[in-house]
């Protein structure tokens, strides 16, 4: 079993293949090994020792499918890819539409579908909310500053200016929300959301779907401690019903095939869950799962290759991830292989 | 007398060290808070309560009351505790 994977970058932003490397390798009965793709030559994974057997540098898909899977075809050739995991909301969309091409050469995928992944898109989630039954921020699509305009008087304040793809800054006033839609709108494009703030605590669920509307496995956390840029850096699984309901019933009516995180925001003043986004891949501390207990994916490798994987059923609540920072020592030839070749053997 | 409830979720060390499953959260009692927290897990009454601090430690009955109070105060506020 040779099993491809991306998101190598564990930095401050982290990507999740480290974690899910990790995951698959802590599995008492996974016997295989693993290639590391990696979209830059100082991504940490390939520098940890015991990590990935090989690693190859690929090209970033926003430069177009084609040049990735020709790159996937040469490091096939050599390798005999049985499974790619790519982990990354950016590369998803690639990956699904090479996925009948990479299927060919008998690459196997456990992707969710273009459509899956249109539903959790910023400017669709509110509708799948609101046709669910899922609490979610009362949101508007904006795509002029001229809309801005007209909306001013239905914006309460605090509220939330987010980015189609990435970033969100709360804004206090008309002036702070024309000065983030302006910056964001530059950055990422049309529409942006303003979104409804919500007072209350964070907390979010990594989860598995089989395609057919089961959850395979779902385990909720809180995160303990949050980064200057938003992320957690440690966190404790909690035992909390009414969440891992919820996150069944959003991976039932998507239908859900893969892994995701869901993310809520637990208002203090009614205590109900709010949606936040769904990730449509397995989180940075996806690594905290089978820690706990459902080794989430080393069951998606049992999906993709067509195996029964029984439904988890229970995890270990107080179980505890703390994110560290940790200098890996090279050399120059190292940097070298993989930085001038695009691939070494570790 | 108001009888007081702790969440089945909610766990406490030797040490006074509590996790509310539920959240996440945790909070360090010290001696006497995680006293009086098993006893209200044991079901003892306030009088109860009052009557083993003041037998354990030196203070009167009516600073034992007051105390008792905020303190009571205090784990509602958390969720740590509700009124039957």
């Amino acid at each position: 079993m040779k099993i491809a994977v991306t998101g190598l970058n564990a930095t401050d932003n982290p990507g999740p293949g480290v974690p899910v490397i990790r995951s698959l390798k802590m599995a008492k009965d996974f016997q295989g090994s693993i290639i590391g793709l990696a979209y830059d030559s100082l991504d940490p994974g390939i520098y940890m020792e015991g990590l990935v057997e090989k690693a190859y540098i690929i090209p970033y898909p926003s430069g177009g499918l084609e040049p990735l899977l020709e790159r996937i075809k040469l490091i096939h050739e050599k390798e005999k890819l049985d499974l790619i995991i790519p982990t990354l909301d950016s590369e998803l969309y690639g990956f699904v539409k090479l996925q009948p091409k990479l299927n060919q050469m008998g690459i196997k995928l456990f992707l969710p579908t273009l459509e899956q992944l249109n539903i959790r898109a910023k400017d669709n989630l509110f509708k799948f909310c609101e046709d669910n039954q899922i609490k979610v921020p009362k949101n508007f699509l904006v795509s002029s500053l001229h809309d801005l305009y007209l909306l001013s008087s239905k914006i309460k304040y605090p509220a939330v200016v987010k980015g189609i793809f990435y970033e969100a800054y709360i804004v206090n006033n008309f002036e702070e929300a024309e000065h983030s839609f302006n910056k964001l709108s530059a950055k990422w494009g049309y529409p942006i959301i303003i979104q409804e703030y919500l007072k209350g605590d964070e907390f979010n669920v990594v989860g598995l779907g089989d395609g057919t509307g089961r959850t395979v496995g779902a385990v909720p956390m809180r995160k303990l401690y949050i980064t200057d840029k938003g992320k957690g850096w440690a966190g404790i699984t909690i035992d909390d019903k009414t969440i891992i309901d919820l996150s069944k019933k959003i991976i039932e009516k998507t239908k859900w095939k893969s892994g995701l995180e869901l993310e809520y925001i637990k208002s203090s003043e009614t205590g109900e869950y709010f949606l936040l986004e769904i990730n449509p891949r397995f989180p940075a501390w996806v690594y905290l799962a089978p820690s706990a207990g459902q080794n989430m994916p080393y069951a998606l490798v049992k999906l993709a290759y067509g195996e029964s994987v029984e439904t988890f059923s229970s995890f270990k609540v107080g179980t505890i991830f703390v994110r560290s920072s940790w200098d890996l020592i090279s050399d120059i030839k190292t940097f070298e292989q993989i930085a001038a070749i695009g691939e070494i053997s570790i | 007398m108001v009888n007081f409830i702790i969440p089945e979720n909610i766990a406490i060390s030797e040490s006074g060290f509590l996790f509310l499953a539920g959240t996440g959260e945790t909070f360090t009692l010290n001696q006497i808070g995680k006293e009086i927290f098993n006893l209200i897990r044991s079901k003892s009454s306030e009088e109860e309560i009052i009557n083993s601090i003041v037998n354990d430690y030196d203070i009167d009955k009516a600073t034992a009351h007051k105390d008792f109070a905020d303190f009571i105060s205090q784990l509602k506020h958390y969720s740590i505790l509700k009124e039957a």
